[in-house]
């Protein structure tokens, strides 16, 4: 999970307080956010909406990446919905299917924005996404038809009464220029066109609140078929993707390697790469190497604040510039340290994870975007936004990674203690010894009852005594 | 230190991570010798064995007229004649000296790891030149080098002020006036050297940063990378409510034993400075292989001791092995995985107790021998039968 907010004073003690609120709205694990994985972006984060002066100050950042989102973070989620899940498109979200899925997200965004055209007052806007990723062709006996109830075991009803829109967009873009490959019944209510990022598309779009879809069935279930079975056609490559992964064995050292693609055929665009580091992994920045096709490449704007030792994570930004059609691998080498045996968590082989890195970009588009009004489409300009018509903005996250920590042993916080100040009382001893005595020449002792004990037993023996 | 550069050259303080723990003095240092790198540490190891070298040299000299003036008073016993020292024995020592800190494989493997500890014993090397030579100005001011790199050196001041006041035949009297003005010479000037060292770093990086990350970083011990010696596995299981006690502890632990053992050796500063020496590189916070090679360099010296010694062949033994099985044991816990960290905590155990055996072993036979030297070598008790000596 992470957060990111825009503070306009009082950073830190804010930063706390929205944090545990945030958790106990949301009953997410948001209250684990503190300074060990809390870091201050310097641009990687700019403020959405209406905003005067950012001072990256006061802006902070923080990833859990150990937290999955479960049943526990749909409910009052649902609950910030007008209707909650009793009316409109929210009926479908039933928790045994949505996480019945290859991916799930939960986003919620707020920002300030003008309440109307002259912008006299500002109102603040909630936008809440949820991203989900069925995978119908493996459950669907290897079709790829799919259809509302066969995904959320639902179908849609009514729309909210508290809703201004209310639609449903299918994707029903043609390849290769072909029509009629697939079929989507009922009929859509109209059909519209956008560009999103870089690609022409066509969706299919039902409009629950126009009064001709409830009129010959009560529920409405979307279903989409194919007419064909295509062959196994690949999904069009994302112009800018990035993968990240561990190398190296053993558990002293290793390297974190990111590689990023540039797919876009002739344009090279610069990408914003910030990566948070947990303190108990030391980074070297003098082994930060950036290689695009195999020459080196110099970031043009580079920003690392080193971790301290339980207090804060390492922060590295950078503005790398990618080449049209390249590959660039961002490696850098650090060392794991050995943590006290109670920062450990109850199940320290596991590993520990690192957090997702963020790249942030304008990606120039392949074909030119028409500027869109906000009013009309409050869908496509919110979730694929772009200021110009030439590219568009992109966020992407890597994928976590998860890196062993070399453990003491748990059991033995006793033994230890006894054993090293064994060692020490050894030295101190001797050395008492050697300080306070001094030589003598000895005593004899003719007494001693074990003496005489073991001279009794020698006379009988006939041995000599003592 | 490549590390530290690295982050003076992006801009930031390389004092504001948790990486870099070395003085300023040593980033400029290798800001011009970074590329020469090899050659440095070759050189500074070196420089290690000439000052040693001539040191013992100088230092034989001093024993053997000490000799002769103590025969010629007659305070020794009528017959230890095998026990003083001859100047035929006397005459490799120093050149064993030199050999026994440049071939010690403890010495080779610092060269190569090109560890910083070379230079902490190039300065101390150079401090015990000075002192032995005699010259309280450049003693202070070696001395107040060494202990702005790493803070143990600071209890070798009582040694050497030993020394230096015996040298000058000053008695070592409380009531004496003569010996509270010497003192106060030297530390004085030792203190400002000192604080001249320490702003002169200020000027170099514009910052006091470099205070906490150096010394509160030797103090107290927040890094647990696993070494040679007793604390970080310690600090790594120790419950939370009684680390900072037990920091304070060990700290005290090697501090100490100053006072104590200036009172009984105030007789011998060399040898409190060569047992001051090996209690430091036992109990430091980060102790290395350097330095453990630097105090075994002085055992040559003391190589007429060996008849007392009671258990060299063991802890000899113990050396060895113990250092032969680091490698191995760190090998099997980090990358086979298939020992655990109580392995290699037990050899650091284990070598430490056969230094500290080691250490006091020799203690107890240079005390042997001088009571021997004046008490007689061969001791009977009050009926004529042989006498057998013990620690009462």
């Amino acid at each position: 999970s992470n957060l990111w907010c825009l503070f306009s004073h009082s950073v830190d003690k804010a930063w706390k307080e929205l944090s545990n609120i945030l958790s106990g709205i949301f009953c997410a694990s948001l209250n684990f956010i503190d300074s060990t994985n809390t870091v201050t972006p310097t641009a990687s984060f700019k403020p959405l909406g209406l905003a005067n002066g950012t001072d990256h100050r006061l802006l902070r950042y923080a990833v859990l990446p150990r937290e999955v989102v479960c049943t526990e973070n749909l409910t009052p989620w649902k609950k910030l919905l007008p209707c909650g899940s009793k009316a409109g498109l929210a009926v479908l979200l039933k928790a045994e299917r949505l996480f019945h899925s290859s991916y799930h997200s939960q986003a919620v965004h707020i920002r300030p924005i003008c309440r109307d055209a002259s912008c006299l007052a500002v109102s603040w806007e909630l936008r809440q996404t949820l991203t989900v990723v069925f995978d119908t062709f493996s459950s669907g006996q290897g079709k790829k038809d799919w259809s509302l109830f066969k995904m959320f075991s639902r179908t849609l009803t009514d729309a909210c009464p508290l809703a201004l829109q209310s639609k449903v967009y299918v994707d029903i873009s043609p390849k290769n220029k072909e029509k009629e490959l697939l079929e989507v019944t009922p009929a859509p209510t109209s059909v519209h066109e956008a560009i999103v990022q870089g690609d022409k598309r066509t969706y299919a779009v039902y409009d629950l609140l126009s009064p001709s879809l409830f009129n010959t069935s009560r529920s409405l279930n979307v279903q989409l078929k194919w007419k064909r079975p295509q062959d196994s056609s690949e999904l069009p490559t994302p112009v800018l993707h990035a993968q990240r992964y561990v190398s190296g064995y053993g558990l002293q050292a290793g390297e974190i390697s990111t590689l990023i693609y540039n797919t876009h055929p002739y344009r090279a665009f610069p990408v914003l790469l910030l990566e948070t580091v947990p303190w108990y992994l030391r980074l070297y920045v003098h082994t930060l190497t950036i290689i695009t096709k195999g020459k080196e490449n110099k970031p043009s704007y580079i920003h690392y604040q080193p971790a301290q030792d339980r207090r804060r994570p390492h922060l590295l930004e950078m503005l790398i510039q990618l080449p049209a059609s390249s590959v660039t691998k961002i490696t850098i080498q650090f060392e794991r340290a050995l943590l006290k045996w109670t920062e450990y968590t109850p199940d320290p082989n596991h590993g520990f994870y690192v957090s997702s890195s963020v790249l942030s970009a304008l990606v120039p588009s392949v074909i030119a975007m028409k500027d869109v009004d906000m009013e009309q489409s409050p869908l496509f300009t919110s979730l694929f936004p772009s200021s110009d018509g030439s590219s568009y903005f992109v966020r992407l996250y890597t994928e976590p990674l998860l890196v062993n920590l070399p453990t003491p042993d748990f059991s033995m916080p006793y033994n230890v203690i006894c054993l090293t100040c064994t060692v020490v009382a050894v030295c101190y001893g001797s050395f008492y010894n050697l300080l306070t005595r001094t030589f003598h020449v000895e005593e004899p002792n003719r007494g001693g009852l074990a003496k005489r004990l073991a001279n009794v037993i020698r006379r009988f023996r006939g041995v000599p005594p003592l | 230190v490549v590390e530290g550069l690295a982050l003076l050259d992006l801009g930031v303080s390389p004092y504001s991570g948790a990486v870099f723990h070395e003085t300023p003095l040593i980033i400029y240092l290798f800001h011009f010798l970074t590329e020469y790198a090899e050659l440095v540490f070759m050189i500074t190891d070196v420089l290690t064995a000439v000052a040693l070298y001539l040191a013992i040299q100088d230092f034989n000299k001093v024993v053997f007229k000490k000799q002769k003036l103590l025969i010629e008073l007659d305070k020794y016993a009528p017959d230890v004649a095998e026990l003083i020292q001859t100047p035929m024995e006397m005459h490799y020592i120093p050149l064993k000296v030199a050999l026994f800190y440049l071939l010690n494989p403890y010495t080779v493997l610092s060269c190569v790891a090109k560890s910083t500890c070379a230079i902490n014993n190039t300065v101390i090397a150079f401090f015990i030149l000075a002192t032995i030579k005699g010259s309280a100005f450049l003693s202070a001011v070696f001395l107040a080098l060494a202990t702005y790199q790493s803070l143990y050196p600071l209890t070798l001041f009582a040694p050497a002020l030993l020394y230096l006041l015996q040298r000058q035949f000053i008695p070592i009297k409380p009531k004496s006036k003569s010996f509270w003005l010497y003192t106060m010479q030297y530390a004085a000037l030792y203190l400002c050297s000192l604080l001249v060292i320490i702003c002169l770093s200020f000027f170099l990086l514009n910052s006091w940063d470099f205070i906490p990350s150096v010394y509160g970083f030797i103090l107290s011990v927040p890094d647990l990378t696993p070494n040679i010696g007793l604390f970080w596995y310690f600090f790594a299981e120790m419950f939370e409510h009684f680390s900072l006690f037990f920091v304070c502890v060990f700290q005290i632990n090697v501090f100490f034993y100053t006072v104590p053992l200036a009172i009984k050796l105030k007789e011998h500063p060399v040898f409190f400075m060569f047992i001051q020496i090996a209690i430091i590189s036992i109990f430091k916070s980060y102790p290395t292989v350097g330095d453990v090679a630097l105090y075994m360099a002085f055992l040559p010296v003391w190589s007429h001791l060996y008849r007392f010694l009671r258990n060299i062949f063991i802890l000899s033994c113990v050396l060895i092995v113990c250092s032969l099985l680091f490698p191995v044991l760190w090998h099997l816990w980090i990358y086979a995985g298939s020992a655990n960290s109580n392995f290699y905590y037990a050899i650091t155990l284990t070598f430490n107790v056969g230094q500290i055996l080691l250490v006091s072993d020799y203690f107890y036979a240079f005390l042997r021998r001088e009571y021997y030297l004046t008490h007689g070598l061969h001791l009977t008790r009050p009926d004529g039968t042989e006498a057998m000596l013990v620690l009462k």
